[in-house]
C-alpha cells in the first residue's frame, strides 16, 4: 500500500462541503475556502457543525473516502463509509478468536507488550533530552520500573492478567508525566478523561480520539470488525478492536507529540479554557495546531520492524490492522505488535 | 451432479488460481481487492468488448457470422459462470446445420508462459457447449501487444487441464482455506502483494520468536542506558 493517507480536517463550524467534479469543496459563508481532489484523500473528518451534500457523500463512498462526524472535541459520532462486502471469513475468525481465551490472551499480551515497550522508549528518550539531571534520572527510574512488568506481560497467558499489568504499568507511566515537561501551567494531576481536568489531559484526550479514528478506519479498510476486540471486551458503542490496535501507538504518536508541542511552546496554557465545571477545553487555534502537528507527524518515515519495509507513521496502524487480519486468518502464528525503537 | 445458481464460481477465478492459488483465495474467498496498473489496463482494454452488442457480417462464401460481445455464459455441470468477451457464431449456408462457435478473448500484453489464458478460454468453450448443446472445437486469443489472433484448439489435453483446475479451485473455495504465501517471481506482478505480505507471512517466520527478540533487544537498551 503505497497510497498516501491524507485526512482533510474541517474544523470551522458552519462550513459546508460540496462535490465539485472529483473534488471536495469547502465553503464558508458562500465563499470557497478550499478544493481537494478526492483521489488525494483517505478520509474527511468534520468537527462540530459542518454540513455536506448527499452528492459528496456518494462520491466519497465510491472513491473509498470516509467522512467522519466528530464532536467539536473529537468524540466520534457517525461516519459515512461506502459499501464494502467485508470479509465474512475474517470476521468469523475474529469472533471465534475473541471467544477463545487462549487466542485472545495472546493478542492482548502482544498489544500490551508493544504498548509498555513503547512507553518505556518515550520515557527513555525524554530522559536523554532532559537538561535537568534530577528529571532525567526520575524518568530513567520510571522506565526501569516498567521493565519487570513488561517481562511478566510477555509471558501472561490470560487476558485478565494482561489487563492487570496494563493498569499497573499505565499508572506508573502516567505518574511520570510530570517529568515529561517543565513548562509552567502544564502540570498534570493524574489522568482524567471524562472530562479532562487539565490542559495535558485535554490534549491527550484529543490526540487519542484522532488515533482511535485512524485505527477504526484501518479496521474497516481491511475487513475487521472494529467493534470486536481482544484486550477491550465488547461494550456497545465501543470500537474494541480499534482500541486494541491503538494501544501500541498511544505513547509514540499521541503522548510524545503532546509533550513536544508543549516543550516547543507550540501550544500554550492560554489556548485552553477552564469551564465552570472544571472541565478543560482547547480553543480553535490550539486544536488546529494540534491537528496540523498530528498530520505532519504521520508523514514521518520509519522502517517497519516486522515487515522490514519503509513506511510512514500514518500507515503503521493500517499495516498493523493487516497483520492482525493475517494472524486471524492463520498466516501468522501470533500478532506482531509494533515496537518502536 | 449439477450446481445450484449461487454455487457458481467465476471463470476468471481459474486464471487467478493458475497465477497463484493464494491470490485466488484472497480475491474470491476473502474478497480483498486492490487495483493496480495491470488490472486497470486490463479494464480499459476490456471496455470495448464489455458492452453487450451483437452484429451480423455476411461473408462471400455464404457463411453468416454473428458476433456477440460480452456474452453471459455459465455451466451448471461445472459450476462456472462468466462473460465471454466475444463469441462468433459461424452459420453455414445450410441453416439446418448448427453454427460453428468460436470464443475470442482479449488479453493485455503478450502470451503468457503458463496456459492460464488457454484454460480460461477452454472453460468458456465448455460453458458454450453446455448452453448451446453442441461441440466447440476451437477459439482464439487476441493479445494487446501482438494485435493478432492466436488460435487455440480445445483438444483432450487442454480439456483435462481445465477440468483439473476447476476441481482444484472448487476444493479450495469450498474448504474456505487461504493457502499460505509462497514467494515467487509472480509476486512482483501481483496486485495483492501489499495485502498478502508474502515476505512476512510466507516461509516459517515465527512471530513468537520475533516478539521475544524485539522485547529482549528493547530491554537490553535499558541496561546499556545506565
Ligand atoms: S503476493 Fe505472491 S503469494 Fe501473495 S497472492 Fe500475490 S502472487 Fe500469491
Amino acid at each position: 500500500m503505497k497510497r498516501h493517507l491524507n485526512t482533510l480536517f474541517v474544523t470551522t463550524e458552519g462550513s459546508y462541503l460540496a462535490k465539485d467534479g472529483a473534488a471536495v469543496q469547502v465553503r464558508f459563508e458562500k465563499k470557497t475556502l478550499l478544493r481537494v481532489p478526492l483521489h488525494n484523500l483517505d478520509s474527511v473528518v468534520c468537527f462540530g457543525r459542518v454540513g455536506f451534500s448527499s452528492q459528496l457523500a456518494a462520491a466519497c463512498a465510491e472513491a473509498g473516502v470516509s467522512i467522519s462526524l466528530m464532536s467539536p472535541h473529537g468524540r466520534f459520532r457517525a461516519a459515512v463509509v461506502g459499501f464494502s462486502p467485508g470479509n465474512v471469513l475474517l470476521r468469523r475468525q475474529q469472533y471465534r478468536a475473541a471467544d477463545d481465551p487462549e487466542l485472545t490472551a495472546r493478542i492482548a499480551r502482544n498489544c500490551i507488550s508493544g504498548k509498555i515497550a513503547n512507553s518505556r522508549s518515550v520515557l527513555l528518550r525524554a530522559a536523554r533530552d532532559a537538561k535537568d539531571e534530577d528529571r532525567s534520572s526520575r524518568l530513567k527510574l520510571a522506565a526501569k520500573q516498567l521493565a519487570p512488568i513488561l517481562r511478566r506481560v510477555a509471558k501472561a497467558d490470560d487476558a485478565d492478567t494482561v489487563r492487570g499489568y496494563e493498569g499497573e504499568s499505565a499508572s506508573k507511566y502516567f505518574a511520570s508525566f510530570g517529568d515529561l515537561t517543565s513548562v509552567d501551567g502544564f502540570q498534570m494531576k493524574g489522568r482524567s478523561r471524562r472530562p479532562p481536568l487539565d490542559p495535558i489531559n485535554a490534549l491527550l484526550s484529543f490526540l487519542y480520539a484522532m488515533l482511535a479514528h485512524d485505527a477504526r478506519s484501518a479496521c474497516e479498510a481491511c475487513g475487521l470488525d472494529a467493534a470486536v476486540g481482544f484486550l477491550h471486551r465488547d461494550r456497545p458503542g465501543r470500537p474494541g478492536c480499534a482500541l486494541d490496535l491503538m494501544e501500541e501507538f498511544r505513547p509514540v504518536l499521541a503522548d510524545r507529540l503532546a509533550f513536544s508541542l508543549i516543550n516547543r511552546k507550540q501550544v500554550s496554557c492560554k489556548g485552553f479554557e477552564v469551564t465552570s465545571s472544571g472541565a478543560v477545553r482547547m480553543d480553535d487555534k490550539t486544536r488546529k495546531t494540534v491537528l496540523t502537528a498530528y498530520q505532519t507527524r504521520k508523514q514521518d518515515t520509519i522502517e517497519h520492524p516486522f515487515l522490514g519495509e519503509k513506511t510512514t507513521m500514518g500507515l503503521l496502524v493500517h499495516l498493523q490492522a493487516r497483520l492482525l487480519a493475517r494472524h486471524l486468518r492463520g498466516d501468522l502464528d501470533e500478532y506482531p505488535a509494533f515496537i518502536w525503537k | 451432479m449439477t450446481y445450484h445458481d449461487d454455487e457458481l464460481l467465476p471463470i476468471s477465478a481459474l486464471q487467478h488460481y493458475l497465477f497463484c492459488p493464494r491470490q485466488c483465495a484472497l480475491i474470491h474467498l476473502e474478497q480483498v481487492w486492490a487495483e493496480n496498473q495491470l488490472t486497470m489496463e486490463g479494464l480499459l482494454l476490456h471496455e470495448r468488448a464489455d458492452s453487450p452488442t451483437h452484429e451480423t457480417r455476411p461473408q462471400h462464401d455464404g457463411v453468416r457470422i454473428r458476433v456477440e460481445r460480452a456474452l453471459p455464459i455459465r455451466s451448471l455441470e461445472l459450476g462456472l459462470i462468466g462473460k465471454a468477451d466475444i463469441v462468433e457464431f459461424h452459420h453455414p449456408r445450410d441453416s439446418s446445420d448448427s453454427p460453428r462457435i468460436i470464443p475470442v478473448e482479449y488479453k493485455r500484453g503478450k502470451p503468457k508462459a503458463n496456459d492460464c489464458d488457454r484454460v480460461q478460454l477452454c472453460a468458456q468453450a465448455l460453458c458454450l457447449e453446455e448452453m448451446c448443446s453442441t461441440g466447440v472445437t476451437e477459439g482464439a486469443l487476441f493479445y494487446g501487444t501482438r494485435r493478432r489472433r492466436t488460435e487455440v484448439v480445445f483438444d483432450d489435453d487442454l480439456r483435462r487441464r481445465t477440468m483439473q483446475t476447476i476441481d482444484a479451485l472448487r476444493t479450495m473455495i469450498e474448504g474456505r482455506v487461504t493457502p499460505p504465501a509462497v514467494r515467487t517471481k509472480a509476486c512482483e506482478k501481483c496486485s495483492l502483494i501489499d495485502l498478502c505480505l508474502p515476505d512476512a507471512t510466507g516461509g516459517d517466520r515465527s512471530v513468537a520468536r520475533f516478539m521475544s527478540r524485539q522485547l529482549n533487544a528493547h530491554l537490553q537498551d535499558e541496561t546499556t542506558d545506565e
